[in-house]
């Protein structure tokens, strides 16, 4: 017998002003894995992520996190899950330490100190953990915001896009990260993101949007078979264009 | 791994607790914020204090009515600081897109607005107690000479502005910080209705019931009952009570009804202009 999803998602459907942002999206997500949430800018990937996390309330359709049918319960789990997202940030006049331990109480994490000690280590914070936020560079920052995502060890992660604005190596470093913390928590996570690069190595499974819709669904290596491509981002431009060529066909 | 040693329980002190400490790190960590919470409460007392100085050295009708105008100014403060604390606390979070954070974390509306309350306080404290002091030193006014009549004008005053200040951060949760000139300005609008500086009758008689409906009416009216008068007017006290009670309703009913008008068309993610 399988085990019940830790992210089930029907027939999501989100409308601003007459617009579908997101456009009838359904999906599951086994514990244990990390997903990838493909597409370009406006795919509704970050509005399909704030509407699990319950900040956004959706026009139609169904969310059921941990077993708790979001928005309504969202409380029974919160404790339970974190998020990244470059759409917030952490308060600047504080510092990493105090930051953490805010957040720390908000979860209700115990043995704080230990964990924020705990997290430094792994995050190689140890020496900035009294210094304010505001004052580091955007690397430090992202591993800041990492911290604060892992600071009440969740079983399911939502990040979107986790490495935006970061250089390559960070970007390597914070990624390498994530997986260990997946692997040694058998957390479940899902990522949005639109680094072809990132997904490829992060995730055991893809899906693909465009325009609020799910344009594909797989594993990268069947996607890679299926479309006769050597990398992910060929795969999504040929989704991408795909559309566009029928769109003009029919013009 | 202990983190998960919390449920999900309905109110949690230690919540509340973190938010606390989340706004005493900032005021600690910033001296124009400390400095600000004094420089205008003094301004305005030493300005007013003057003018009663002034007033009352020309005797007349007006010299009966000593300590009126430092008691209006201070308890004036107590409504208006009252609601700016709350407010910019809240503010706070906007300016540094910092909201997204709290409304993802177990973090509740009741306790979040919970710790707003009890920073307004302490941010009025940190204000408004060397101002009294000042006002003694100053004008030989002493606030705390009213007794527990402060008490009944303290709890009533404050019940107001936390009313109000809960409303306001509902709009800018639904509008972004584009709403955040409510926050600064509101208040004023009640300042000529309240009848701060004068009493209700020196309004057109048409107006006067519009003033009577603001629960601050009837503490300012207070005042004037117990410093003119020497009567401590508990009927007063137990009318702005009673309207408090339903504008308190009224602010986290629409604090409520804006937070959910955010989840639906997604502000809580923009919370920008």
């Amino acid at each position: 017998m399988s085990a019940s999803p830790t992210i089930q998602v029907e027939g999501l459907v989100k409308i601003y002003k007459k617009l579908p942002a997101v456009d009838g999206v359904s999906f599951s997500i086994a514990p244990g894995s990390v997903t990838g949430l493909l597409g370009g800018n406006g795919a509704g990937k970050t509005t399909t992520i704030a509407m699990i996390m319950g900040l956004i309330m959706p026009t139609a359709g169904r969310v059921t996190v941990l077993g708790a049918e979001i928005p309504r319960e969202r409380y029974r789990v919160l404790h339970r899950m974190n998020f990244e997202s470059p759409y917030v940030e952490m308060p600047m006049r504080l510092t990493i330490r105090q930051n953490l331990t805010v957040f720390g109480m908000l979860y209700g994490v115990s043995d704080l100190a230990h964990r924020i000690q705990q997290l430094g280590e792994a995050l190689e914070l140890t020496d900035l953990l009294d210094r304010p936020t505001g004052k580091l560079s955007a690397g430090q920052k992202t591993r800041v915001s990492l911290a604060k995502s892992l600071i009440n060890s969740p079983q399911l992660l939502l990040l979107d896009e986790p490495t935006a604005s970061l250089d390559p190596d960070t970007a390597d470093w914070v990624r390498a990260r994530l997986q260990r913390y997946c692997r040694d928590h058998h957390a479940t996570v899902l990522l949005a993101s639109h680094n072809m690069a990132e997904v490829e190595r992060m995730c055991d499974r893809v899906i693909i949007m465009k325009q609020g819709r799910i344009e594909d669904d797989d594993k990268p290596s069947r996607l890679l078979a299926r479309y006769g491509r050597r990398t992910l981002e060929e795969v999504f431009l040929d989704v991408a264009r795909r559309r566009d060529e029928a769109r003009e066909a029919a013009l | 791994m202990t983190a998960h040693a919390e449920t999900a329980v309905a109110f949690s002190p230690r919540r509340i607790a973190a938010m606390m400490l989340r706004y005493w790190y900032l005021l600690r960590s910033s001296w124009p914020r400390l400095v600000e919470l004094i420089y205008w409460p003094t301004v305005q007392m030493i300005t007013w204090g003057f003018l009663q100085l002034y007033v009352m050295q020309n005797g007349g009708l007006f010299a009966r009515a000593a300590g009126t105008f430092i008691g209006a100014v201070l308890l004036w403060d107590i409504l208006f600081r009252g609601q700016l604390g709350f407010s910019i606390s809240f503010l706070e979070e906007m300016w540094s897109r910092n909201i997204g954070n709290l409304m993802m974390s177990p973090l509740r509306p009741f306790e979040f607005v919970t710790a707003l309350m009890v920073m307004s306080v302490v941010r009025l404290l940190i204000g408004a107690v060397p101002v009294t002091i000042l006002a003694i030193v100053f004008f030989g006014f002493n606030l705390y000479g009213l007794g527990l009549a402060l008490v009944a004008f303290f709890i009533n005053l404050m019940l107001t502005s936390w009313a109000v200040g809960i409303f306001v951060s509902g709009l800018v949760l639904r509008n972004g910080l584009g709403a955040e000139n409510f926050a600064w300005s509101i208040m004023f609008l009640f300042m000529p209705l309240t009848c701060v500086y004068y009493p209700v009758t020196t309004l057109p008689v048409w107006l006067q019931p519009a003033a009577w409906v603001l629960p601050p009416t009837y503490v300012f009216e207070g005042m004037r009952a117990l410093l003119i008068d020497h009567t401590f007017r508990a009927d007063l006290m137990l009318d702005a009570l009673g309207l408090n009670v339903i504008f308190f309703g009224g602010g986290v009913f629409g604090f409520l009804k804006l937070l959910q008008s955010a989840r639906r068309h997604g502000s809580l993610m923009q919370t920008g202009e």
